[in-house]
């Protein structure tokens, strides 16, 4: 999973006007005829600025995102789920790092950007803050978590930056997998016990307003920036990424018999759209400017094993050697 | 071959890993560095596996399924050394037990492969190979940590003197220990020690760490034979904690 790479901050596009013009011109030309654009490639600032926003809270996301899953590592019912939940949560952390050396080809350090998700300045997805009271909730976040950041992942990889795009095709390979193992854990919870059936219908009436939220607000109330879809940074609005979802996972959620917490939910067949009920985007704000469930637990598990981990980061560095910008 | 002694062996060797398995993926997330947490997770995955493997063993010999043995169990039931359960506190703790306990058990696979009894011959071909890479990692880091600042020595040479008495209590002897090597399952206890002696030693000599004279040394014993410190217990509960709701049910 997890994130999918995506900002709902809004952006500010004084700066492209200060660009050198025939540059510029130039860069957009290569980004219409598909190619993508490397690390040494002249770039206008916005784009650097708004990718390594992007990249870095994405690589946010997938260690935050290992918390509330990986809570249930120690508590995984039987052998077969204990060793597969170990194994993808460790993907999930293979992707962090993943993601950070991408952005860091930007031109932005790892520490500097988890120094930046410790003190809040930098975002992650905001799904992360809700808890995992039952082990079906973990299993809703492996299953419908990770189908949505495939969504908005798969988009992404399409986009413009060579270095991102390349991660994001190894991570979304792994993903793949994370689906599967998803499903199939959900797959016995509803073919299951009475009990079993129960934890999920409670994981996804628990879930499925986060899960909404996850996508980003409506379009109708979201600044769109032109330029950053031109310049392919973003590949679709957040309307179409949440459609695309339900369309992919409401059969599946029903099929299994679950009922969705949303006695609006259904596809109009005229404009081949879902209609639902609207999210509550109060509390989509709320919960990304730190007033969640867990905004103040994720943070503090990550500051804490950052400061117990100082020492062994220090011992690692060595007088002789310099920084170097990973290849990507 | 004495069966009960075998099913000693094939026990506590299991139990140790599933244990330490579990210890060590509790690093996932939380590690010093995002590297050190995908290691201790490659490990644990190891760790898991090869203890379901010899779980798996103990099932062919008429023992119960593996899911039951290792969530069903409490901690009086349990035979591996004190050492694998203790919490993993912080990362010079949790490094230093890798060391003591890879080092000894890479030997102790190695051993094996040359066991009468073939199925854990079969095994230990196959598992010895996982072993290099645990090993190679937990002496990278004690060359690197233990020879860098005045902190990371102090803080490595803090443990190993904290978890010594604890690691020689991997090698407590079964009450078959005799029988077992007689009959060429094992060479036994006292000769893997010797090993790990040795091995333990020559890392340590790359260092600026001394290891403590292991005469002066009591080992921690009880573990093998069920009698445990007050962690297991919680530790099994929490593992077991989605199994026990309805352990008839299929997860």
């Amino acid at each position: 999973m997890y994130g999918g790479g995506n900002t709902f901050e809004g952006v500010k596009t004084d700066s492209v006007a200060k660009e050198d013009l025939v540059k510029l011109a130039e860069f957009e030309a290569r980004i219409a005829r598909g190619e993508k654009i490397e690390p040494a490639d002249w770039m206008p600032e916005l784009y650097r600025k708004q990718l390594i926003r992007m990249i870095e809270q994405h690589g946010h996301s997938e260690i935050i995102g290992a918390l509330p899953e990986g809570t249930w590592i120690t508590r995984a019912p039987g052998f077969k789920r204990k060793m597969a939940l170990m194994a993808k949560v460790q993907d999930e952390v293979g992707h962090a790092q993943l993601l950070y050396s991408a952005a860091e080809t930007l031109g932005k350090s790892r520490e500097q950007m988890i120094d930046d998700l410790i003190t809040g300045k930098s975002k992650y997805s905001n799904i992360f803050n809700y808890p995992t009271f039952t082990w079906a909730d973990c299993c809703f976040i492996s299953w419908l978590v990770d189908a949505g950041a495939i969504v908005n992942q798969l988009a992404n990889a399409k986009g413009s930056y060579g270095p991102y795009c390349r991660a994001l095709e190894r991570i979304c390979a792994e993903e793949s997998f994370h689906l599967k193992y998803g499903h199939h854990c959900v797959i016995y919870l509803a073919a299951g016990t009475t009990k079993q059936r129960q934890m999920f219908q409670e994981a996804l009436n628990r879930w499925w307003p986060p899960m909404m939220h996850f996508f980003g607000p409506s379009d109708k109330i979201s600044t769109h920036t032109e330029v950053l879809m031109r310049w392919k940074v973003k590949m679709g609005t957040n309307d179409e990424m949440r459609n695309q979802f339900l369309d992919m996972y409401v059969p599946k959620i029903r099929e299994l018999g679950f009922t969705i917490p949303d006695p609006n939910l259904k596809k109009n067949t005229t404009t081949n759209k879902w209609e639902y009920t609207e999210p509550d985007w109060e509390e989509f704000k709320r919960v990304i400017n730190g007033g969640g469930p867990c905004n103040k637990e994720r943070l503090e598990v990550r500051r804490i094993a950052e400061e117990r981990g100082k020492w062994v980061r220090e011992a690692l560095k060595s007088s002789t050697t310099a920084y170097v910008t990973p290849l990507a | 071959m004495n069966e009960i002694g075998l099913k000693e062996l094939l026990y506590k060797m299991a139990d140790d890993l599933l244990i330490l398995g579990h210890r060590n993926s509790e690093w996932t997330g939380m590690g010093p560095l995002l590297e050190e947490d995908i290691a201790f997770s490659s490990m644990a995955q190891d760790k898991v596996g090869q203890s379901l493997a010899l779980y798996t063993i103990l099932h062919q010999l008429g023992e119960q399924d593996p899911d039951t043995v290792a969530f069903t169990r409490n901690a009086g039931q349990f035979h591996n050394c004190i050492l694998v359960e203790l919490p993993n506190q912080e990362y010079d703790f949790s490094l230093i037990r890798h060391f003591l306990f890879d080092m000894a058990d890479a030997l102790r696979w190695e051993m094996l492969t040359q066991s009468s009894y073939e199925p854990l011959s079969l095994l230990a071909k196959k598992v010895r190979g996982e072993l290099r890479y645990h090993t190679l990692h937990a002496t990278t880091w004690m060359k690197q940590l233990g020879s860098a600042t005045e902190t990371s020595i102090a803080r490595l040479q803090q443990s190993l003197t904290t978890v010594t008495p604890f690691a020689l209590a991997i090698f407590e002897e079964s009450p078959y220990e005799k029988e077992i090597i007689e009959s060429g399952v094992f060479e036994g206890e006292k000769v893997l020690m010797e090993k790990w002696k040795l091995k333990i030693a020559d890392v340590i000599s790359q260092t600026q760490l001394m290891l403590p004279d292991w005469k002066t040394i009591t080992p921690m014993l009880g573990g093998r034979t069920g009698k445990h410190s007050e962690h297991l217990q919680p530790m099994l509960e929490e593992m077991s904690e989605v199994f026990r709701i309805d352990p008839t049910a299929e997860w």
